[in-house]
């Protein structure tokens, strides 16, 4: 056990950087095990609509359609706002995240406003174990995509104020790593919830 | 919810009186004495706004053995009222609500706390590390666990407590099998501390990938370092499930919706989800008590542990087949023979790797020169209990015999001798090893054989005659009994052995008071003659643990310098001081940490304005961390010079 050469020390600093990224990633495979449960969990309840309506009259293929458009045009949007980032356009880098930011807003609203229709057909959370499972996995991800929303208006911000730096560029890339990660959520959903369910 | 839980205050029972009682004299003794001794500033400065893993460390090691103790008093009520039959010491709504917090309170915040206090203090110290990777992030998951177990413990005095079982299978835990807001004080209490402890499995596997000295490679590893590692894996795969588990709970509860229901939903599921994380919960909580038994092995035996790789192979087996066992809790759903066969079979396979680790624990110890000090004690008290445990869990895995056993009190001395044999025993041994490197003193050696000793015998004396009971139809959560089921002697003498472990954990409160007086001073920082970094410097370790990162050559690297030390030839190089890089002190994980405790209380009692509110304020901690600019700073050499030659350490 020598002493270590001064470069590591350095180095250490470095590394503190990458450890945000590392941990992010980690987070999100907790994430997905929510998301594994929650999909496990409407899985098992599917059936159990006891003489309700089902999936099948309960989903407008417009309307999910249309949040389906929207939230993967929100993920390219994203997309281009990293890569104005990495060009270092502080401009268009936040136009493209407030791009994203109205695209995201437009799908929570299309999702409330299908929800309150749901409700208004007599189909709420507390209808039968179906719609239960329905409105807690479908809400839970509505619910994470409203977060990012409001995380990424921070970031935006600090962009504003800060210019880019080593931070906001880590900021921005692990916010558009959290935003990819929904949409692919939500392709699981369109795909598992809506799709097999109007069929 | 019986009689008592009426008002917004538990009324109805005198023991809960005294208790009212003591809580608010102790409360008002400890106000006075920060006020009077103006002591406020000193506790949020170097206390509350800590973000050094040593003090966080402390912090969850007084917390875990004030949880001990509450867990413990519950313990010793419960085998009051089982001691004689036809007792009318408790009621059985009190019964029901001591044992769910008990077991509770025991997994989640004693056995839990514990173990992050190992992680905390021993980890960065052991892997050459100034901190964790993310000590802001550290501070919070404390201060979460710290709210999340004031919630839970404020149902004893508020509310009511929960009373559904550690587990609170639904439909019982369903708001129409337990209307009162126990069952919500239940779900919040460990939502809030199980977010903290995600965070901590997260914090800690990437401290060990990411943070080790150079030259330390993953197969140089301490085992204690490596038992963090596969314990932080099964923490990141499981915790998520308890999550989700305690949240769909609560939306049936609170949104009227039907997930775990008995007639729109489905309650099996919740029984599957929640061991899924309660299996897995088990092995995170032992395998890092392996690896505190490996590392006190090794080092009483002065001898390098037998079989290291094999000890590595056999935890990270445990953690990947720990996920796959946890039908084996109700084989009696009925999911039919070859789902419980597989089950089975998993659990049993279990005991292989573990068996494995034994034996080189065994090996390790064969032919060395073997020191008895306290933590080799309860080492070695540990081998033949967990031995035993082990064995009959091998029993209890095989499916058609626990259709006998299930439930019974063979279930219950089972999983205690596992649990305080296995887990408890680790931690405590862990605690006596690294108490000098905490606090700069060795703890008392006379109190603590007394300790030890009432320890185990009255841990014999208590669960033995449980497998007997068993054996004889008494099953679990019965708050009592009647003459003629010929169950009344071997209580008592299970009674007579909780009290023998409670006097232990008094002798073990005397010990701590009486060695923080009278405890020999540990000056040279290796008080053990350690084989790992921690005791490379000195005890307690400076804020910035290592003045300059070592580089490892070896394994047991401490032990091989020191070995190069002793040659005449060694010429030890002056140390090249550089400025250290250090994170900046906060106040937001205890702000946001108290925001959740808002938010746990106010839906607790459904009161949804305040719990919204104290979301508000969870979002605003959030945006405040997330604007900070200036999180770190660095400590001049001059500063690491003088602190360094303070402790002895002149280059
Ligand atoms: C100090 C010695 C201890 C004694 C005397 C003791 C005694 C008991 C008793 C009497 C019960 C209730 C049995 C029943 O009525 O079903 C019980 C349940 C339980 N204990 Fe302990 N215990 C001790 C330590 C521990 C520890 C250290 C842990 C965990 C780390 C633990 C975890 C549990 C759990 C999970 C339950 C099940 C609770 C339930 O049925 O929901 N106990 N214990
Ligand atoms: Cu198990």
């Amino acid at each position: 056990m020598n002493q270590a050469i001064s470069k590591h020390t350095h180095e250490h600093e470095h590394h503190h950087d990458t450890f945000k990224l590392l941990g992010f990633w980690i987070f999100l495979v907790t994430d997905c095990i929510i998301f594994a449960c929650l999909f496990a969990v409407y899985a098992v309840l599917r059936g159990h609509t006891d003489g309700d309506l089902t999936g099948k009259e309960l989903f407008e293929i417009k309307g999910f359609t249309a949040e389906t458009f929207i939230l993967l045009t929100s993920s390219f949007t994203s997309g281009l706002a990293t890569l104005a980032l990495h060009k270092g356009k502080k401009a268009q880098l936040i136009n493209w995240l407030i791009v994203t930011v109205v695209l995201g807003l437009a799908f929570v609203g299309l999702e409330v406003s299908e929800f309150r229709t749901m409700v208004h057909e007599g189909a709420s959370i507390s209808t039968n174990g179906f719609l239960s499972a329905f409105f807690t996995l479908v809400g839970t991800h509505g619910l994470h995509v409203s977060f990012g929303l409001i995380w990424m208006t921070a970031v935006i911000l600090q962009i504003r104020r800060h210019g880019i730096n080593e931070k906001v560029k880590e900021k921005v890339t692990i916010v558009g790593l959290y935003w990819h990660f929904l949409d692919v959520v939500w392709i699981f959903i369109y795909t598992v919830v809506y799709l097999m369910g109007v069929m | 919810m019986g009689e008592k839980s009426k008002g917004f205050f538990v009324t109805g029972d005198p023991l809960i009186y005294g208790a009212d009682v003591a809580i608010i004299v102790t409360l008002l003794g400890i106000i006075i004495f920060l006020t009077v001794f103006k002591k406020w500033g000193w506790l949020w400065k170097e206390w509350f706004t800590t973000v050094d893993h040593k003090r966080i460390g402390i912090m969850y090691l007084v917390s875990s053995l004030l949880m001990l103790f509450r867990g413990g008093v519950d313990a010793l009520l419960m085998r009051l009222q089982l001691a004689a039959p036809n007792t009318h010491f408790l009621t059985s709504q009190h019964y029901n609500e001591i044992f769910t917090t008990h077991g509770t309170i025991m997994i989640l915040f004693m056995a839990m706390p514990f173990m992050f206090a190992l992680f905390n203090i021993v980890i960065p110290l052991q892997i050459g590390a100034r901190d964790v990777a993310y000590p802001f992030l550290n501070a919070l998951s404390f201060w979460l666990f710290f709210f999340g177990a004031l919630l839970f413990n404020l149902s004893f005095v508020v509310g009511g407590s929960p009373d559904a079982g550690w587990l609170s299978y639904p439909p019982l835990s369903e708001i129409a099998g337990s209307p009162g807001p126990g069952q919500n004080f239940y779900i919040w209490g460990i939502q809030i501390s199980g977010i903290g402890s995600l965070a901590t499995g997260i914090n800690f596997l990437v401290t060990i990938l990411k943070m080790r000295a150079p030259g330390m490679k993953l197969m140089k590893m301490p085992l204690f370092s490596w038992s963090v590692l596969s314990s932080c894996i099964t923490i990141i795969f499981a915790f998520p499930v308890l999550t989700v588990t305690l949240a769909l709970l609560f939306v049936d509860r609170y949104l009227g919706a039907h997930i775990f229901t008995a007639d729109s939903g489905n309650p099996m599921m919740y029984v599957n989800l929640i061991w899924m994380w309660g299996h897995p919960e088990v092995y995170i909580v032992v395998l890092p008590a392996f690896g505190i038994y490996s590392e006190i092995v090794s080092t009483f035996s002065k001898k390098k542990i037998f079989g290291y790789k094999s000890m590595v192979f056999s935890m990270m087996i445990i953690s990947i087949l720990g996920y796959f066992t946890w039908v084996h809790h109700f084989f009696t759903m009925g999911a039919g023979a070859d789902v419980n066969t597989f089950f089975a079979i998993t659990t049993m396979a279990i005991g292989i790797p573990t068996g494995v680790k034994i034996f080189n624990w065994l090996f390790t110890m064969f032919r060395g020169r073997i020191t008895i000090s306290q933590p080799m004690l309860w080492t070695i008290a540990f081998i033949p209990c967990f031995v035993v445990g082990g064995a009959t869990g091998v029993m209890l895995a095989i499916a058609p015999a626990d259709y006998q056993y299930h439930n019974s009190y063979f279930l219950i001395a089972h999983f205690h001798q596992t649990l305080i044999g296995g887990v408890v025993f680790g931690y405590l041994a862990g605690l006596y090893y690294w108490w000098p490197k905490m606090f700069g003193f060795k703890l008392n050696e006379r109190l603590g054989k007394w300790a030890f000793w009432t320890w185990n015998i009255g841990f014999y004396v208590c669960f033995m005659p449980q497998y007997a009971l068993g054996f004889m139809g008494m099953t679990r959560r019965v708050y009592t009994y009647g003459w003629d089921m010929g169950w009344a002697p071997f209580n008592m003498v299970s009674t007579v052995g909780a009290f023998l472990m409670g006097i232990g954990f008094i002798f073990q409160a005397w010990q701590i008071l009486y060695s923080i007086k009278n405890g020999e001073k540990d000056v040279t920082g290796d008080p053990w003659n350690g084989r790992t970094l921690e005791w490379s410097i000195p005890s307690p370790a400076p804020l910035y643990n290592f003045a300059v990162i070592p580089e490892v050559k070896h394994d047991d690297d401490w032990w091989e310098t020191k070995k190069a030390m002793a040659d005449s030839q060694y010429k030890k190089e002056p140390p090249q001081y550089e400025p250290i890089h250090m994170p900046k002190q906060s106040g937001i994980p205890f702000i946001m940490s108290a925001c959740w405790f808002v938010v746990g209380f106010g839906f607790t009692f459904g009161w949804s304005y305040v719990g919204l509110a104290g979301l508000l304020g969870v979002g605003l901690c959030l945006l405040a961390r997330s604007f900070q600019q200036e999180t770190d700073y660095y400590i001049p050499v001059d500063e690491v010079r003088k602190t360094e030659a303070s402790l002895g350490r002149v280059g």
